[in-house]
C-alpha cells in the first residue's frame, strides 16, 4: 500500500535537537522550622494533591543489629498510646490519603500523599506517629510472621536471589549495602530494641521535610505546629564507617530452581558516589550502553538475539559507595551467551569509536527525558531530595546537563577503557 | 474537569485534543480498538505479540525507536484482555515527528521476517518471566480457564501457551493488522502544549490519506451466568498454600460496576480494610489478603486472593472469608465506611489525572468507553451509590453458584 499524496513519508519532519533545549531544574522554595529542621516545597501542578515526605536518618546504617531499622519503620504506624493500627490506618483511609513508609541504607521515609484539602486533618496524627508509637508486641509478632512467609516466597525467585547475591559479592555481607535480612533475623527482633531505636533515629532523630504538588498558603506555619517543636536534629547523627568487604571469588553460578526456564543475570563492579569527576560521562555512557531502550545491550541481546524480555545496566544510587550494574533474565539455555554478549558490547565500546549520530541520539534521547521527568511537582522535589541528601545543589544538575550537552565520544571510550575490564566485574548467574 | 476537543477525520480515525500549556511536552497517544478478546482460540498471544512488532519499523520507516529518540522523545504501549494502546511524549517542538511515527505505522508495517522471528523470542522470554518462572504464576491462567467457558477473557493477554506465540506466521500477522489497525478501529489523542489547529493540520497532513479500513465489529460469546459453583485444587512446588476466589460481576458500563468498585475497596483497600483487618490482623489466617478486579469492559471477575499463614486449613481460611462477605449481605455498612471508600476513590482519580500522559490515555479510553467526558462524570457515579445498593450488590455477587474457587496448595 502506497500513500497517493505527495507527502514524503521517508524524511523525519525537522526537528529541534533536544540538546539545544534549555533545561532548568525548577528552583526549591526553602525554609527552617523552629527546631531546626529544612523544609524543601515545590508548589507546582495541575491538580489539588499534595506529597509530603519526612525523610529520617534511619536506615539499616545505623542499626546494630540486622532488621531493626527496617521493622522500626515498618511498624511506625501500627499503633500510638491512643490509637491502634486499625484506628490509625482507618483515619488516613477515610480522608482518601496514603501514609507509606519505606525503609533505605543511610535513610527511611514517612511519605503523604493527600488531596491538599485534608492536610489539616492529617497532620496530627503523623505528628502522634512521630512521638507517641508504641509497637505493640503482638504487632511485631504478625509483622514476623508475614515477613518471613513473604521471603519464603521470595527465594524462589531467581532475580531476588540474585540480586541479594551480588550486593553481598561487592560490599561483603556486614556492610549496609550488602547484608540481606534471613529467616533467623525475625526471629531474633525485640520490641525493646526498636523502641529504642525509634527513640534515637525518629523521635530525637535527624529529619529533613520534602513537600509537592499544590501546596496551602499556610503550610510554613502548619509545618511549625506539628513538625516544628519536636526534639528532631538536637543529637549529632553517630559517625558510622564500614568497610567495604568484597568477595574473592568474582564469577559464582547457582542453581536455585532445578526446574527454572530462566536465568538472573548480574554483572556488577566497584563506582565511586556522585562526587567523582567521571560520574557525570559515566551517566551518558551508561544510557548509551545499557540505559534505555535503545541502548547498545538492548539493541543486541533483545531486539537482535531475543535472548530477553529486558536488560538494563545502572550506577545503584548509594550516598557513599556505588556499583555499575547489568541485571537480565534470560533463557536458561542462553544465560552463558548473554554474559558472553554483555563482555563483547564492553569490549565494542572499549576498542571501536562511537559513531556521532548514536552519540547524539543518547544525548537527544537523554535531555528530552529529563525535560519530560522535570513536568511534575513529585518529579522536581525527587530531583531535590536526591540532590540534597547527597550533599549536592542545582550546579550538580545545570554540570551535568552541560557533559550531556558536550561530553565527546573520545572521552566516553577513554571511560569505557578505564571502567569496562571485565576482569573487575563480579558475574553471577541464578537459574 | 479534563477539557478537550474532539474531531473525526474523513477515514473515521477519532482525534481528541487536550491543551495543557504549564508543560514543555507534548503526548501522542494512539489508542487500537483490539485486544486479547478479539483473538482466535487456537492463535492466542496475538494482540499482544503484534504491540512488541509494532516496533520493528513500519513501511516507510526501518526503525521506529532512533528517529523518537533524536527528537528527544520516549515511548511505550501496552495490551489488555480488551484495547491495545500505544503513546509518546516528546518535547512539543517536535510534536511532528510522532504524527510521522505513528501514522506510517497505521498506514502498513514493515512485516520484516526478522523482526518477527526475534520478537516471538522476546515475548516467550516475557512469557517465562512473569507466569512460568515464578511461584503462583499460573494460578490467573487456571482461574480464567475455570471462570470462562465461553468469553475470550479465559485467557490471558501473553496468550493460553508458548506454543500459539511461537507458531505464529507472518501472514497471520498481515491479516491481523488489516483487520485491526486502521483508521476506523482507532483513537488518536493529542495533549499537552499543544494547539488545536496545529493539530488539526497534522492530523489531516498524516493521518488523513489513509485508507479508512473496515469497522471491527465485535461479536463475541457471551459468557452465560453460571450455574453452579467451581472448584478447582492444585499442588505445586510453592512454599505456601494461596487461596483464589472470583464471583462475575458486571461489565464496564453498568452502574452496578461502581458498587461492585467501591464493595471491593471496603473489603480489601488498605490498612482499614476488613479482610486485612479480620484476616490477617485479628484472625491470624493469611499473611497477606486482597481484593480486587480487572476493570474489564465486559462482564469480569471481582477477585479475592491470598496467601495463608503456616499451618491454617485452607478450608478454615475459606470459611472465614465466606463469613466476611455474609456479614457485607446481611448487615448495612455504615454510612462513615461508604464515604470513606468514596473519599479514596476521589483521590486516586486526582492522583491519576496529574501528568499529561495519564490524563491523554484517560481520554482516549474513555472515548473507546463511548464517550471521553465519562472521566469527568465518573465520580459522580461513585457519589451516587448508596448503603443499600452496596448490600444489594453484594447479596447478588457473592452466591455461590456464581463463584470459582482455587485452593493452590504446596506441595508437601
Amino acid at each position: 500500500m502506497q500513500d497517493k499524496s505527495i507527502l514524503n513519508r521517508k524524511v523525519q519532519p525537522r526537528i529541534k535537537d533536544a540538546i539545544d533545549f534549555n533545561l532548568e531544574l525548577k528552583p526549591c522554595q526553602r525554609f527552617t522550622l523552629d527546631n531546626g529542621v529544612e523544609v524543601y516545597a515545590i508548589d507546582a501542578g495541575a491538580e489539588e494533591v499534595l506529597q509530603l515526605e519526612m525523610v529520617f536518618f534511619a536506615g539499616n546504617w545505623y542499626e546494630e543489629k540486622n532488621g531493626i531499622a527496617a521493622a522500626t519503620n515498618f511498624l511506625l504506624k501500627n499503633g500510638t498510646s491512643n490509637r491502634t493500627a486499625f484506628e490509625i490506618n482507618e483515619h488516613f483511609d477515610y480522608f482518601g490519603a496514603y501514609l507509606n513508609r519505606n525503609c533505605y541504607n543511610e535513610t527511611a521515609n514517612f511519605i503523604l500523599h493527600c488531596l491538599t484539602k485534608r492536610l489539616g486533618d492529617l497532620l496530627p496524627v503523623m505528628q502522634e506517629i512521630l512521638t507517641d508509637a508504641v509497637f505493640p508486641e503482638h504487632e511485631l509478632d504478625i509483622y514476623k510472621q508475614n515477613m518471613k512467609q513473604r521471603l519464603e516466597v521470595n527465594l524462589k525467585k531467581c532475580d531476588v536471589v540474585a540480586n541479594r547475591i551480588i550486593d553481598e559479592l561487592i560490599y561483603g555481607p556486614e556492610h549496609p549495602y550488602g547484608k540481606n535480612n534471613t529467616l533467623e533475623m525475625f526471629d531474633h527482633l525485640t520490641t525493646g530494641e526498636i523502641k529504642q531505636f525509634y527513640q534515637r533515629y525518629y523521635q530525637q532523630g535527624k529529619c529533613i521535610i520534602f513537600v509537592a504538588g499544590i501546596l496551602p498558603l499556610n503550610l510554613a506555619s502548619l509545618l511549625n505546629e506539628y513538625f516544628g517543636k519536636l526534639p528532631f536534629n538536637k543529637n549529632a547523627l553517630p559517625d558510622i564507617s564500614f568497610k567495604i568487604n568484597p568477595a574473592k571469588e568474582k564469577k559464582q553460578r547457582i542453581l536455585n530452581d532445578p526446574d527454572g526456564v530462566q536465568g538472573a543475570i548480574r554483572l556488577a563492579r566497584h563506582f565511586p558516589n556522585r562526587h567523582h569527576p567521571d560520574f557525570k560521562k559515566a551517566q551518558v555512557l551508561n544510557t548509551l550502553f545499557g540505559g534505555f531502550f535503545g541502548s547498545r545491550l538492548m539493541d543486541n541481546i533483545r531486539e537482535d538475539k531475543g535472548y530477553t524480555y529486558g536488560i538494563h545496566s545502572y550506577i545503584q544510587n548509594h550516598l557513599q559507595d556505588s556499583a555499575w550494574m547489568i541485571s537480565t533474565e534470560a533463557g536458561r539455555d542462553v544465560c552463558e551467551a548473554t554474559v558472553s554478549e554483555i563482555y563483547k558490547e564492553m569490549k565494542r565500546l572499549r576498542e571501536g569509536e562511537i559513531p556521532a549520530d548514536e552519540l547524539l541520539m543518547v544525548k537527544n534521547y537523554l535531555m528530552g527525558s529529563i525535560l519530560g521527568d522535570l513536568d511534575g511537582p513529585f518529579q522536581i522535589i525527587g530531583r531535590w531530595k536526591n540532590l540534597v541528601l547527597n550533599g549536592l545543589d542545582e550546579s550538580f544538575f545545570n554540570e551535568s546537563v552541560q557533559t550531556i550537552r558536550s561530553v565527546k565520544s573520545e572521552e566516553l571510550t577513554e571511560l569505557a577503557c578505564k571502567y569496562f575490564t571485565e576482569d573487575t566485574f563480579y558475574e553471577l548467574v541464578v537459574v | 474537569m479534563i477539557k478537550y476537543e474532539r474531531f473525526e477525520l474523513s477515514n473515521g480515525l477519532k482525534v481528541l485534543v487536550h491543551q495543557d500549556m504549564s508543560t514543555p511536552m507534548a503526548v501522542v497517544n494512539v489508542l487500537y480498538d483490539v485486544g486479547a478478546r478479539d483473538e482466535d482460540p487456537t492463535h492466542t498471544g496475538f494482540a499482544h505479540l503484534f504491540e512488541h512488532l509494532m516496533f520493528g519499523g513500519s513501511v516507510n520507516i526501518p526503525v521506529y525507536d532512533e528517529p523518537l529518540q533524536n527528537a528527544g522523545g520516549e515511548n511505550n504501549a501496552y495490551t489488555t484482555n480488551d484495547l491495545t494502546n500505544y503513546y509518546c511524549q516528546l518535547p512539543s517542538e517536535n510534536l511532528e515527528t510522532a504524527f510521522w511515527l505513528e501514522s506510517d505505522r497505521m498506514l502498513s508495517l514493515a512485516f520484516s521476517e526478522k523482526s518477527l522471528e526475534v520478537q516471538r523470542k522476546v515475548v516467550c522470554e516475557e512469557f517465562k518471566e512473569h507466569y512460568i518462572n515464578k511461584p503462583y504464576g499460573d494460578a490467573w491462567k487456571i482461574m480464567r480457564d475455570l471462570a470462562y467457558k465461553h468469553h475470550p477473557y479465559k485467557w490471558m493477554t501473553i496468550g493460553l501457551e508458548l506454543n500459539h506465540i511461537e507458531k505464529a506466521q507472518l501472514e497471520d500477522v498481515k491479516r491481523f493488522f488489516f483487520k485491526h489497525y486502521t483508521p476506523a478501529n482507532a483513537i488518536l489523542v493529542v495533549a499537552g502544549n499543544v494547539y488545536l489547529d496545529q493539530v488539526r493540520h497534522l492530523a489531516e497532513k498524516w493521518f488523513g490519506g489513509i485508507p479508512p479500513g473496515v469497522k471491527y465489529n465485535r461479536n463475541l460469546p457471551v459468557e452465560p451466568a453460571q450455574q453452579e459453583a467451581r472448584r478447582m485444587v492444585v499442588k505445586s512446588k510453592v512454599p505456601l498454600d494461596a487461596f483464589y476466589k472470583t464471583w462475575h460481576m458486571s461489565a464496564r458500563m453498568d452502574q452496578r460496576y461502581y458498587v461492585a468498585d467501591l464493595a471491593g475497596d471496603m473489603l480489601g483497600g488498605g490498612g482499614s480494610s476488613r479482610l486485612y483487618q479480620s484476616l490477617v490482623k485479628e484472625k491470624k489466617l493469611f499473611s497477606n489478603i486482597d481484593c480486587f478486579h480487572f476493570g474489564s469492559t465486559d462482564a469480569g471477575l471481582f477477585s479475592i486472593e491470598g496467601k495463608l499463614v503456616k499451618g491454617v486449613d485452607i478450608n478454615a481460611a475459606e470459611a472465614a472469608v465466606e463469613e466476611e462477605l455474609e456479614k457485607m449481605k446481611n448487615t448495612l455498612v455504615d454510612e462513615k465506611e461508604l464515604q470513606k471508600v468514596k473519599n479514596k476513590t476521589e483521590s486516586i482519580m486526582a492522583f491519576e489525572d496529574m501528568s499529561v500522559m495519564s490524563r491523554g490515555s484517560s481520554i482516549a479510553y474513555y472515548e473507546l468507553l463511548g464517550d471521553a467526558n465519562l472521566m469527568n462524570t465518573e465520580l459522580s457515579k461513585y457519589q451516587e451509590v448508596t448503603v443499600h445498593d452496596i448490600q444489594r450488590e453484594c447479596q447478588q455477587l457473592f452466591r455461590a453458584e456464581n463463584s470459582n474457587t482455587l485452593h493452590y496448595l504446596a506441595e508437601s
